[in-house]
């Protein structure tokens, strides 16, 4: 059974819905994390150089090490740093001690709170940790107080930690020198521990402290390419060209002749070649001659597809969201505002393309890459080994970015690797896709039509509004569809436009999910990357009709919407909205949009010579609660921007009679340095809960340089990528 | 067949087929991987080493035509530049996932081999072949200047 790992939503186990979730990211309640259990971890060391683990994600070594296994993948949001920065914070300890792990595959000791799986993804690992990872270095801390107590006959209370350093009166020691004692203290009711209150925060929202994830500015981090093992060998697959597409005979003769080719074989995904290392590997199969059979394959062009969906606006579909009755209102309105909007396919493109490492050996597997979903993987290849769960070794490394991608909800590459490996018993296998294998191995963003209808008063506000979005469910069809599916609405089509924050009277949004034959995932941000777009056009669209200031616009229809309307003056405030004088031939646009239970306005200043354009600048605001690290907030702040404004510049995937056009880098054109804007992050000051820092910052981009080219061009741009004419 | 390469100082031989590129050469034969595969087709620049000096992408350039030449990879680096580059790396916290630093940072310790005190402008020409999609971009020319002005302040000295 997979996760819904993604999207913040919890399964019904825990009794966790979306609305709750969100509750929980903006609001915050600690009754979640509370009573987790650290397993009462009785540490054991055979020596006294060894690390004396205190609990389950807390291990300090006689040398004074301080080791935090980190339950999250590390794929550059700087999940290392976040988690380890709260367990520090309660453990007094000083952060050059600090050193980070990912933990192992383990859901019962190290499962997401608000998924109720081990798993990565929908912006949670801040928020479902913060309280257990001070929870968890206030137990360790507890304990060495508690040795140090004992050791010098002194009460427990009156002892006092310090930046690593125990002491009390003239004595002192390190958390090294009572490391062996105190963890044998028996480990304290985390419901007892008493946490420090935002105002003695000494870690937590400190913007120096470096980051954890080490090694990666001289090249000794290790990602899952660089890792080698004993007699490994290398692994491709030739995939089927058409998705849905078998193999219906090949002949390896050349390609067995390559030097450094071991082996050719057939899955069920494609024929696989291993060598000695990947270029011979990928020698060899260019060397295979295959006939495929293309009689389920998918063989459309996308512009069919779309073509299709524009048709499906036009229609009414499945009610995700209704109030009032808006179809009536619209009926009878004088003035109406109408737009269609479309989007393309997109592939992740993380710069590592995908792989995995397997090694199957009689019951057990061991495996090494950068996991995002350890119990949704975990169970996925147990279950095709025919081997319990607890034999499959999970390796986790450093990711060379994800953006969703490697939460896939089939674990499609991991099996991959794993059908290879079961091959060769006892040989590891480290199957790598090349770059062209990764942009057109589908598991795309879907494409997607919206129509957005509104009936204007007669001072030019929205009365009623009817969105029909029209695109393939992420959800559908996945292990997943039960809990994220309600009566056949995949909620991350429609999120962020079935709970429209603007206040508008009567509203109804209606969705309709043809299938097809190309595979689709979530990519960063998920369905917050296409409806802040249709919604925050349409709304600058609204606004320039009535004549009215976009911001001030927004603001009115936010009334009831404090988070919002803080977040958007702040940002009108620290771009001098309506006061800066810009340059000729440069226009400004904003955009406001909540997500993962953090809210982000961004204001987009764009310098336009005829028909081609450059983003200069961006303000953004975010309010995600507690900055536990704002430089890794701001970091993330100019990643998402910088993500989510690749795919308004040029990103699009396209298919020709069912084959994927583009390639590599240089027909999927993604941002590069010369199209980077300067990127101004504030943080709203809060003491609520943090929340989604990784994905909120992408959808606002899109739409807010779309209102910049609209201000200076007179331009409505509803199509991504956007193209001026 | 047998080749002969100077790799950061030090002659290695290895055998393989004449086609194969150096960066594999590097990272399959002689263990070398903090250089990375990100397209094989001289696009994302993670492959980026120093070829005789100069910033070059190595999933495109034979083991055949790498024979006598001066190269270069990030286990190498110690040049002033290559010095005051990396640790503006730290200082900015330039890396997220990390995968394309080791390239990025060979092509900014390349450029500041070239041209001590480099424009924008010309930073962005000199980056221009080097992917992230973290969108580090912002800080990775920071860290450029900053590095510049590092080595202005010490005469050259990291």
């Amino acid at each position: 059974m997979n996760i819904q790992r993604l999207l913040g939503l919890a399964p019904e186990s825990t009794n966790i819905s979306r609305r709750s979730f969100l509750k929980v990211a903006a609001g915050g309640t600690a009754g979640l994390v509370l009573g987790v259990n650290f397993g009462g971890v009785a540490a054991h060391a055979q020596a006294a150089t060894d690390a004396m683990e205190f609990n389950a994600f807390v291990s300090i070594s006689p040398d004074n090490t301080v080791k935090v296994l980190i339950k999250h993948l590390e794929m550059g949001q700087g999940v290392y740093t976040g988690l380890a920065t709260c367990v520090a914070e309660e453990l007094d300890a000083d952060w050059s001690q600090v050193v980070c792990e990912h933990a192992p595959a383990n859901t019962e000791k190290y499962a997401n709170l608000l998924m109720g799986q081990q798993g990565t993804g929908g912006s949670t690992a801040m928020a479902n940790s913060f309280m257990q990872m001070r929870q968890a270095g206030a137990a360790a801390k507890a304990m060495l107080v508690a040795a140090a107590a004992v050791q010098w006959s002194v009460p427990a209370s009156e002892i006092t930690v310090r930046d690593g350093v125990v002491s009390h009166g003239s004595r002192s020691a390190t958390f090294g020198e009572l490391a062996v004692a105190a963890a044998q203290q028996p480990a304290p009711d985390v419901n007892a521990l008493t946490l420090k209150t935002p105002a003695e925060f000494r870690l937590i929202g400190r913007d120096d402290t470096l980051r954890k994830d080490t090694g990666k500015h001289n090249g000794t981090a290790i990602y899952t390419q660089d890792i080698k093992l004993p007699g490994m060998l290398t692994a491709v697959v030739a995939h089927s060209p058409r998705f849905g597409g078998k193999v219906r005979s090949f002949d390896a003769t050349q390609t067995l002749a390559r030097k450094g080719v071991t082996n050719v074989f057939q899955i069920d995904t494609g024929v696989v070649v291993l060598a000695n290392d990947y270029w011979s590997a990928i020698k060899g199969r260019e060397l295979l001659k295959i006939e495929w059979d293309d009689s389920a394959a998918e063989t459309r062009s996308t512009s069919t597809i779309l073509e299709q969906y524009r048709g499906l606006v036009d229609t009414q579909g499945a009610v995700a969201a209704s109030q009032g009755n808006a179809g009536a209102t619209l009926s009878q309105a004088s003035n109406v505002e109408e737009l269609v909007f479309e989007f393309p396919y997109l592939a992740h493109a993380q710069m590592e393309p995908m792989n995995c490492v397997a090694k199957v050996d009689g019951n057990a597997a061991e495996m090494w890459y950068g996991c995002q979903s350890a119990t949704g993987d975990q169970a996925a290849i147990a279950q095709l080994l025919g081997i319990a769960p607890a034999n499959v070794k999970i390796n986790t490394l450093f990711a060379g970015g994800g953006f969703g991608r490697r939460a896939n909800p089939a674990s499609d590459y991991v099996l991959e690797s794993v059908r290879i490996a079961q091959q060769v018993p006892g040989t590891p296998v480290k199957l790598v896709w090349s770059r062209e294998d990764d942009m057109q191995g589908g598991y795309y963003r879907p494409a997607y039509a919206h129509k957005l209808t509104a009936a204007l008063d007669s001072n030019g506000k929205p009365s009623a509004i009817q969105i029909r979005v029209a695109g393939q469910s992420i959800m559908a069809g996945t292990s997943m569809a039960a809990m994220m599916m309600v009566d056949g609405i995949d909620i991350t089509s429609v999120e962020g436009l079935s709970d429209l924050s603007y206040e508008i009277p009567e509203r109804q949004v209606e969705l309709h999910s043809p299938t097809n034959g190309v595979p689709v995932q979530w990519w960063r941000s998920v369905g917050h990357t296409h409806t802040a777009f249709s919604k925050e056009v349409f709304i600058d669209a609204l606004a320039r009709k009535a004549g009215a200031d976009p911001v001030q616009y927004r603001l009115d229809l936010l009334q009831n919407n404090p988070r919002e309307t803080a977040v958007l003056k702040l940002a009108a405030e620290k771009a001098e909205w309506g006061t800066k004088v810009l340059p000729a031939g440069w226009g400004r646009g904003v955009a406001v949009h909540t997500s993962f239970g953090s809210t982000v306005a961004e204001i987009v200043d764009v310098s336009v010579t005829g028909n081609t354009f450059k983003v200069e600048r961006v303000v953004a605001v975010i309010d995600c609660g507690i900055a536990v690290n704002p430089n890794v907030v701001r970091a993330q702040v100019e990643s998402a921007i910088a993500y989510g404004l690749s795919a308004a510049l040029a990103d699009e995937v396209t298919l020709t009679d069912g084959n994927v056009d583009q390639t590599n880098f240089h027909t999927y054109r993604v941002l590069r340095m010369d199209a980077m804007p300067e990127v101004e992050t504030h943080i709203i000051a809060s003491t609520n809960p943090p929340s989604g820092v990784g994905e909120p910052g992408t959808p606002p981009i899109a739409p807010a340089v779309a209102n910049a080219l609209a201000a200076i061009t007179g331009q409505t741009l509803t199509r991504l990528p956007l193209k001026l004419v | 067949m047998a080749y002969q390469l100077t790799i950061n100082g030090q002659t290695h031989e290895v055998d393989v087929e004449g086609d194969m590129p150096l960066l594999w050469v590097v990272r399959d034969h002689l263990n070398f991987t903090g250089t990375k595969f990100g397209c094989g087709v001289a696009q994302c620049g993670a492959c980026t080493m120093q070829v005789d000096g100069v910033a070059t992408r190595t999933c495109v350039l034979t083991v055949a035509n790498a024979v006598g030449r001066n190269i270069t990879t990030i286990e190498g680096l110690q040049s002033p530049q290559a010095r005051a580059v990396q640790a503006a790396w730290v200082e900015l916290q330039v890396p997220q996932c990390g995968y394309c630093q080791s390239g990025q940072v060979m092509s900014a310790t390349a450029l500041l081999e070239q041209n001590s005190a480099p424009t924008d402008a010309e930073i962005e020409a000199a980056m221009a072949g080097n992917i992230c999609r973290c969108g580090t971009y912002s800080r990775i020319k920071a860290g450029i200047h900053m590095a510049a002005a590092q080595l202005k302040n010490t005469g050259g000295a990291a």
